[in-house]
């Protein structure tokens, strides 16, 4: 279970990019963060596996704060939280195998990691997931040979591979085009409900969160404003997530434009 | 549903997994990496040198750095006594000049004539080379013709051509000129030769169309396609040879390199310190100017 | 609409002629500039009219080569490329922690920065022979003094490539590795090291192939290699024997090129 508590972070340049986010997420529950450019999402995401180190709050992961840890306890935790890029974040000229493979460095020494000599169930639990995301025989190819979609899977390959307790996934789907977009989503539920973890996701597209979610959380300006299941957010909700006072975002925010805003007084209503 | 896959149900996948090689397997990509390693080895135990000569060595470039500052330019400022309120208050008056300077100066004129001279009559001999060079555009025979004169301009490095020209002939700036001249082709009749090979034939059909002679295609069919490039790679190699040039004169082919390897003949640091910062100044400009021209062109 | 057209239309035959104006002067620019050049150098005419007889008879005299002379030569050519390849390790080892320093994404301040970026131009801006004149000064005439020659000459190259090379590394590419709980050590071995060897294995193969060429050379002042060997040839008048060194730097230095032209093929 991750429980996060009134985390904060300030950049060295002064961005408040959080300002006090306190959540929950547990069991197999598959949860969306959504929210305008800037809110604070991706920040929110790395201050949870200490990619970026956050001002202030807690985050305990079972019962262990990750926030206070020597890097090597650091290292150890991270080997529980699989994190899934927009960029994908693979390595171009490794194979896929490779790249599938180096979810398992924390667990292998030095040298055997340099010798690409990983343990035999290590090798078996890749190729079966390369498998499972539809990717099996592509372990001889190079990471760049593959489509946007294709690399994508190879990313969740190499979380999964990791068997962590929480997957961490941001904007999975932003490079890609709306098929391979749901086929990811399809393959994020699918690992949720069989391997058991949860799942948070900062997405972009609003309907794909609303349709995939158990849980949407609202993200404005470094804070939670909302929290709810997907068919509560109505028109009201995201004029709170999208308008409610941060202006400045608005051009960069496609999505609510197509709604007409002159119907429904724009009132930022806290839930 | 508990948990991931259990482990019966991916036993049938192979635990084995090997990196793929661009050699042919991996017996081919060990014994290829110990040659290469047993190589460098013998290199490095051929030209093993007792540390404490190297050790010696630092004692003596310390001793050759502190005699080569302060750089001596020839140029000095002259100071004189002016009485202000009783007191003699020296201001400069004057540049005093001396041979050196003047030495400085003229070696670095004739570097660049040098230069500008070799670029001039290097480009036009590297052009029907550049021709000759072209697999599209000329008769296999030629194109070998062509292909060995670029690829033995490019092996000989100019300084080779330069101490031979010195040495058989005689003469001192010609002799840089000619081994510039020599060493062009090996540079811009490959770049230009490649350029050709890639232009667009049906510009060249069309012209032939018109019943024009070879020499005719060349000129309008294929040297409009082209000419940027040729301007291009013209001022590309100019800046090259100013460098070049700088060092024909260690081995008597003119230009700078001649006053540096006689001030340290000499022993006189300062002064090849100057030169050494002179040559890395004029190199720097002329990198810079050809930068911007190249952008100008294109 | 007419009007307009024809307008443009003679706009542009305007620019059309301004841009060829300004070509002509320029081309005139650069032959006045070659003339005046060629007359800075004082070359004396009766030089260029005996030219070519002298070129003929210089080759007379080099054909054929001497072939009894062949077996000398080989120590030589081996320390020519001992010094090509030593000199390039060298170089490599001392470019690595220059291009860490002159790498936007790696120095660890603005005054490091700037301390990689002019250890790159010192090494570049100085010609090779320059290095071995000073290094002959400090060490003594032979190998060792070519040896750093090269290195140092070679160090600005590398390091200035390199840098590039690591300013271009994805970023999140590593950070990914990271995030798997990996050590620096590892991710390094994973993030960095398959991103950068490529390209930092051909600029070494191709920098050596350089180096082969520049090792011929600076022999003439005394710091090792084929050129001291070529160089007292030259001074005996012996031109069989400057052909036959001739001919052995032709076969060494496009082998070189070859073989350094195949291995940047064969990784990417
Ligand atoms: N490395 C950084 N240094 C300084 N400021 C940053 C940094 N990363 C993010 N910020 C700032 O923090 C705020 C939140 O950024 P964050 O990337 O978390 O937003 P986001 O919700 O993920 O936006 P998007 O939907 O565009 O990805 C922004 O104002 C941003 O400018
Ligand atoms: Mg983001």
């Amino acid at each position: 279970m991750l429980s996060v508590e009134n985390l904060a972070k300030t950049y060295d340049s002064g961005d408040e990019a959080l300002k006090g986010v306190s959540m929950e997420v547990s069991g197999n529950e598959l949860v969306a963060i959504i929210g305008p450019s800037g809110a604070g999402k991706s920040t929110f995401i790395r201050c949870i596996n200490q990619l970026t180190t956050p001002t202030a709050g807690s985050v305990l992961l079972d019962d262990v704060e990750l926030t206070e840890l020597s890097t090597g306890k650091l290292r150890d935790e991270r080997r529980n939280m699989g994190m899934i890029f927009q960029e994908y974040g693979l390595v171009d000229r490794l194979t896929v195998m490779e790249n599938v493979l180096s979810g398992r460095l924390g667990y292998v020494s030095m040298w055997n990691a340099f010798r690409r000599n990983f343990p035999a169930d290590d090798v078996r639990h890749a190729r079966a997931t390369l498998d499972r995301v539809g990717l099996g025989g592509m372990e001889d190819k190079r990471a760049d040979e593959l489509s946007g979609g294709q690399r994508q899977r190879v990313g969740i390959a190499r979380a999964v591979v990791q068997r962590p307790k929480i997957l961490l996934v941001d904007e999975p789907t932003s490079s890609l085009d709306p098929e391979s977009s749901r086929a990811v989503m399809d393959l994020l539920t699918e690992i949720a409900r069989e391997d058991d973890i949860p799942v948070l996701i900062n997405i972009h597209e609003v309907e794909l969160a609303l349709e995939y979610a158990d849980r949407v959380v609202g993200f404005a300006d470094g804070r939670i404003v909302f929290e709810g299941a997907p068919d509560e957010v109505d028109e009201d909700v995201r004029d709170t997530i999208y308008r409610g006072g941060t202006e400045g975002s608005l051009e960069a925010e496609p999505e609510p434009a197509t709604e007409s805003d002159d119907e429904r007084p724009a009132t930022p209503t806290e839930r | 549903m508990s948990g991931e896959l259990a482990d019966s149900e991916f036993a049938s996948y192979d635990g084995e997994w090997e990196r793929p090689t661009v050699f042919y397997n991996t017996a081919v990509k060990y014994l290829v990496y110990a040659v290469v390693l047993v190589f460098l080895v013998w290199n490095v135990v051929n030209v093993w040198v007792p540390i404490d000569r190297l050790l010696r060595g630092f004692g003596s470039a310390w001793l050759l750095v502190t005699s080569m500052f302060p750089p001596d330019f020839g140029v000095s400022i002259v100071v004189t006594p002016v009485q202000v309120g009783g007191y003699n208050v020296f201001v400069p008056s004057a540049l005093a000049v001396d041979n050196d300077a003047l030495r400085l100066w003229s070696g670095m004129i004739e570097t660049l004539a040098m230069s500008i001279v070799a670029t001039a009559i290097g480009v036009v001999i590297s052009v029907p080379i550049a021709v000759m060079a072209a697999e599209n555009l000329v008769p296999r025979p030629v194109y070998v013709v062509g292909r060995a004169i670029v690829s033995v301009s490019r092996a000989l490095h100019e300084l080779v051509i330069g101490i031979i020209v010195v040495v058989g002939f005689g003469f001192g700036a010609l002799a840089g000129v000619i081994a510039l001249v020599f060493a062009t082709p090996g540079f811009l009749a490959k770049l230009l030769a490649e350029d050709l090979e890639d232009i667009d034939p049906t510009q060249m059909d069309a012209i032939r169309s018109t019943g024009a002679s070879p020499i005719q295609v060349l000129l309008y069919g294929v040297a409009p396609q082209v000419m940027p490039r040729l301007i291009g790679l013209s001022i590309y190699r100019w800046d090259i040879n100013i460098r070049a040039a700088t060092i024909l004169g260690v081995v008597g082919a003119g230009g700078i390199g001649n006053v540096l390897i006689r001030s340290f003949d000499r022993y006189d640091y300062q002064y090849s310190m100057a030169i050494i910062l002179s040559i890395i100044a004029v190199v720097i400009v002329g990198e810079v100017a050809s930068a911007v021209a190249r952008r100008r062109v294109q | 609409m007419a009007t307009e057209s024809i307008e443009t239309a003679g706009e542009w035959d305007r620019f059309d002629r301004r841009e060829r104006l300004l070509r002509y002067v320029a081309l005139l620019g650069t032959v006045l500039l070659t003339y005046v050049s060629w007359q800075a150098l004082n070359v004396r005419y009766s030089y260029l009219v005996t030219a070519p007889e002298m070129t003929l008879n210089l080759f007379r005299r080099m054909y054929p080569p001497d072939a009894t002379y062949a077996p000398e030569i080989v120590a030589p050519m081996i320390a020519t490329i001992n010094i090509a390849v030593v000199g390039t390790i060298l170089a490599i080892v001392m470019a690595i922690p220059v291009a860490y320093l002159g790498a936007r994404n790696t120095t660890p301040n603005r005054y490091t920065y700037g301390l990689g970026k002019f250890l790159i131009v010192a090494s570049r801006s100085v010609h090779v022979i320059i290095w071995a004149i000073v290094f002959v000064i400090v060490f003594g005439t032979g190998t060792l003094a070519g040896i750093l020659a090269v290195a140092f000459r070679s160090v600005g190259f590398l390091a200035k490539l390199i840098s590039e090379e690591i300013e271009e590394i994805d970023r999140t590419a590593v950070e990914a590795v990271e995030a798997t709980g990996a050590n620096g050590l590892k991710t390094m071995l994973y993030g960095i090291v398959p991103q950068v060897k490529p390209a930092f294995i051909g600029l070494s193969v191709y920098r050596w192939d350089i180096n082969v060429r520049e090792a011929t050379i600076i022999g003439f002042v005394g710091a090792g290699g084929i050129g001291m060997e070529l160089q007292t040839r030259i001074d005996f008048f012996d031109w069989s024997g400057v052909l036959t060194i001739l001919l052995a730097i032709l076969v060494v230095v496009i082998f070189s090129e070859l073989l350094s032209a195949w291995v940047r093929g064969k990784v990417r």
